[in-house]
């Protein structure tokens, strides 16, 4: 079904002072941040249908209200060590967007949903080369809030580049 | 009032493309000879582009279009006769102004100089005396022709003739005012038509009885009067008459002096002109136009539709999508109401037949829906007479086009995605398979060759058919290739349809030469796929000397499909019922492996490969034990193979989903649909599944004799 998304005006969520509003889960105790922007929504973990010969970060796809819409484990994605899924672990819907194809919508398996910042381009740190699962171009930059670093993902990357295209 | 037109840009170009080919096919009609009505409709065509154009601000377009306008006027006033060569340089006009719109349309420059280079012939022609076929004018009348084009437009003034309906003061259009925004463009005098005044008694106060002669003299453009008429156009009888025309019988003379004095002055003045017989008939330009869109179609299109309204695509899908949703929930209502059957209540007993209700009514429903999206094939097939035209003049062969069961209906997605696959049959026939005149007299055939475009419904599929009485496929040089580039091994035994279809396989060209018209790298191979892409097949029949038929089977609607559900793996899959063979039950005696690692089992005298599905999706649950197992034999591409499934399961009709819109394609999987209990379960793509489970053998075998 093609309910209309809601559509956010970029206005709206602005904080007034120029900063950016990120949306912040929790993957094995660290905290990751995304631009609230491209959150479609957020929904209790309820099974996937699987798909044959896929790597297993993707689980499989959901129907979200008529739309199949493909599910990663981001902590496998991540190799992060993986736990049940319970009541707190939920699936972030979000919209990725690709120069050739046009919008997707994909969701996210993450442990929990942290809380929402206001956070300034300015105050972003560029990630180190940490050689890690995940490719430092798929990390926006880091921030300290709270005494916290967060980590600010790069939506389209991580699933374009990330996902999408390490099934070929 | 401000207007923001770019709303309307959209339909706007959509109109020129309709009537790009309303032009194009009525240009292909003038090929078999001259008719009025068709070149009416072109001009019309033409008019409302090029009005259009002006209108929203693309004057690139209205400029172009207004030169081929005034050409297409010369013919409609018989002032040029219709040869092949002006028809040529029209059909290059409207490539042109299709890209012309293109490019309006992506907002991206054109292709300014071949623009230039095609408005400079149409107005060499117009340059050109009329009734001449001479088609390279000389220079010095170039000048000339371009004043002649001004001409028509730019006489000393124009007499009207202005007969309103009487119910035109309805419609808002207020005569005086049609006046005052005339005596704005020159001096008006104006003479009234009170004859058809009814008595006093009889007179509607709301109803216009009179008509008017009107002259209006100055400099001024045809445009610009039927301009002021726009909003009348359908109410009223309006005729449009130069005042002093120049005698038209005598356009290369006088083209001289409107050279030097490219506008029109009293001093011109021709009496005879307005009097003599070709130039009444010529002049008298009836601007009527049929108030109603469709009414306009109709005349022009073979009158296929009454009335129609144009609604866009994604509100149709978007109520495909919801019916869709709607099939979902009503058979899970169903499955919950099954469950209740049995229990005895009135209140349950209401419910079910409720249910069955609900059932009947969203069946039907849906098929209604689906048939909105559905358009006749005449849409694609309507590009052929223009490709067949050129092609075969510019390969010097004789090549009939003739067209069947162009009304049969498909959906709109197949129809646009089938249009590159038959423009690669085609070509193919024309260049391949049907011969020059010469081959064809030795081979005692007539001169000219027939290529047979058809369409009609079959079971719940759409076929379509490219015939050529052309040389037909030489199976010696096909399975000589095919042998030489490792498609079939030379010991094995093959049909001659086998054979045939061998040209379907990637990597394979016959063509001894690669012409420009076919066999630049897009092969037969492509063909299939982008057919089988649609859930169809394609496949050729051959007779040496005789001719090629090339029939492609297309599902009608790519929405929807009747599916068998199985389990494999733990999981429910779903099946095209269209490509299921049978399902049994196997039986131990009749299993048989080769090599421990292909399994196969006998049916009635045939082995059919039996493929384990679960295994090859990479899941290992499920169950492993042939033996007593269930088979699906399935079908595709004329190869026959046994799914090993767990579990078979109901039949029903499924709403197809993609899987590319949210992720991407994955081989074996044609797609997703959603069951009545909400969960998704995918669809095998047969051919898909075939087609990996023998690359895996072939894998293994390469692997093996690696290790060996």
């Amino acid at each position: 079904m093609s309910a209309t998304q809601p559509q956010i005006s970029d206005n709206t969520l602005q904080a007034e002072n120029g900063l950016d509003q990120y949306l912040t889960f929790m993957l094995a105790e660290e905290e990751y941040g995304l631009d609230i922007l491209r959150v479609q929504e957020i929904k209790g973990w309820d099974g996937v249908t699987p798909m044959p010969n896929m790597p297993d970060y993707i689980l499989g796809v959901i129907n979200l209200r008529g739309t199949v819409v493909p599910i990663v484990d981001l902590r496998k994605h991540f190799e992060l060590e993986s736990i049940p899924f319970d009541k707190t672990t939920v699936v972030i819907v979000v919209r990725v967007s690709d120069e050739e194809h046009g919008e997707r919508t994909m969701g996210m398996v993450v442990d929990a949903v942290s809380e929402v910042h206001n956070i300034a381009k300015a105050d972003l740190k560029p990630a180190p080369d940490f050689g890690g699962a995940v490719s430092v171009d798929s990390i926006m930059g880091l921030v300290t809030q709270d005494n916290k670093m967060l980590i600010l993902l790069d939506i389209d990357h991580l699933m374009n580049n990330g996902v999408l295209h390490s099934l070929d | 009032m401000s207007l923001d037109l770019s709303e309307f840009h959209d339909v706007f170009f959509e109109e020129c493309f309709e009537g790009l080919e309303v032009i194009e096919s009525g240009l292909l009609n003038l090929d078999q000879g001259t008719d009025i009505e068709d070149i009416n409709a072109i001009f019309r065509a033409a008019h409302s582009i090029k009005g259009g154009g002006a209108s929203f601000g693309f004057s690139e377009i209205s400029d172009f279009t207004h030169v081929m306008e005034t050409l297409l006027d010369e013919m409609r006033d018989g002032r040029r006769t219709v040869t092949r060569f002006t028809v040529d340089l029209l059909l290059e006009s409207v490539d042109c102004l299709r890209d012309m719109i293109n490019s309006a349309k992506d907002k991206t420059g054109g292709d300014q100089p071949r623009i230039d280079a095609v408005k400079k012939r149409l107005q060499e022609m117009l340059a050109a005396p009329g009734d001449t076929e001479t088609p390279v004018p000389d220079a010095g009348e170039e000048i000339t022709g371009l004043a002649d084009t001004e001409a028509d437009n730019q006489a000393a003034g124009w007499k009207i003739s202005f007969k309103p309906h009487t119910d035109i003061l309805q419609s808002g259009n207020e005569p005086i005012r049609i006046f005052r925004e005339l005596s704005l463009l020159g001096e008006l005098s104006s003479e009234a038509d009170i004859s058809g005044l009814p008595d006093l008694s009889e007179l509607e106060p709301g109803n216009c009885y009179m008509g008017w002669q009107l002259e209006l003299y100055g400099n001024i453009s045809r445009e610009q009067v039927t301009e002021v008429f726009d909003w009348a156009h359908g109410d009223c009888d309006l005729e449009i008459k130069p005042l002093n025309r120049f005698k038209t019988a005598d356009i290369a003379e006088t083209q001289a002096a409107q050279a030097v004095a490219p506008v029109a002055s009293p001093a011109f003045e021709d009496k005879t002109g307005s009097t003599s017989p070709r130039a009444e008939t010529g002049a008298d330009i009836d601007t009527r136009r049929d108030p109603q869109p469709t009414a306009k179609r109709k005349d022009s299109g073979g009158g296929k539709e009454s009335s129609s309204i144009r609604v866009a695509i994604d509100k149709v899908d978007g109520l495909v999508n919801m019916v869709g949703e709607l099939v979902i929930t009503q058979s899970m209502l169903s499955q919950v109401g099954a469950q209740l059957e049995g229990v005895n209540s009135k209140m349950i007993e209401g419910l079910l037949d409720g249910l069955a209700q609900l059932e009947r009514n969203t069946r039907e429903l849906q098929e209604s829906v689906l048939q909105i999206r559905m358009l006749p094939i005449s849409f694609s097939f309507s590009r052929f007479p223009r490709l067949v035209r050129d092609l075969s003049s510019k390969m010097g062969k004789l090549i009939e086009l003739k067209i069947t069961g162009e009304n049969t209906e498909v959906d709109k997605t197949v129809l646009e995605k089938i249009g590159d696959p038959l423009v690669h049959l085609v070509r193919n026939s024309l260049d391949h398979g049907l011969e020059t005149p010469e081959k064809r007299r030795a081979a005692g055939k007539p001169e000219t060759g027939t290529l047979r475009l058809s369409a009609r419904h079959e079971g719940g599929d759409i076929v379509i058919e490219v015939i050529d009485d052309g040389a037909g496929i030489n199976r010696e040089v096909v399975l000589h290739k095919a042998i030489e580039k490792g498609l079939v091994s030379e010991t094995e035994e093959l049909s001659d349809q086998r054979i045939c279809n061998l040209i379907f396989e990637p990597g394979f060209s016959t063509a001894e030469q690669v012409s420009e018209v076919s066999g630049r790298g897009v092969g037969m191979d492509v063909v299939r796929r982008n057919i089988r892409d649609l859930g169809g097949n394609v496949s050729i029949d051959s007779q040496a000397g005789r001719g090629s038929t090339v029939t492609i089977r297309l599902p009608l609607t790519l929405a929807i499909l009747d599916g068998q559900l199985a389990r494999i793996g733990g999981e429910t899959y779903i099946v095209s019922l269209v490509s299921i063979v049978e399902s049994l039950q196997m039986k131990p005696e009749q299993l048989s492996s080769v090599t421990g690692q292909s399994e196969f089992y006998r049916l009635r005298d045939e082995y059919i490969p039996i493929i384990r599905v679960s295994t090859l999706f990479g899941m290992d649950s499920g169950m492993t034990e042939l033996k007593g197992g269930l088979l699906m034999v399935v079908e595709a591409d004329g190869k026959r193979v046994g799914l090993f499934v767990d579990d078979l399961l109901g039949q029903q009709q499924v709403v197809i989903k993609s899987l590319e819109t949210n992720f991407r394609q994955i081989q074996g999987i044609s797609g997703a649909t959603i069951l009545g209990d909400g969960t998704v379960a995918l669809i095998i793509d047969v051919p898909g599944l075939i087609q990996r489970h023998f690359e895996g053998c072939n894998r293994r075998k390469l692997r093996l004799n690696a290790v060996a």
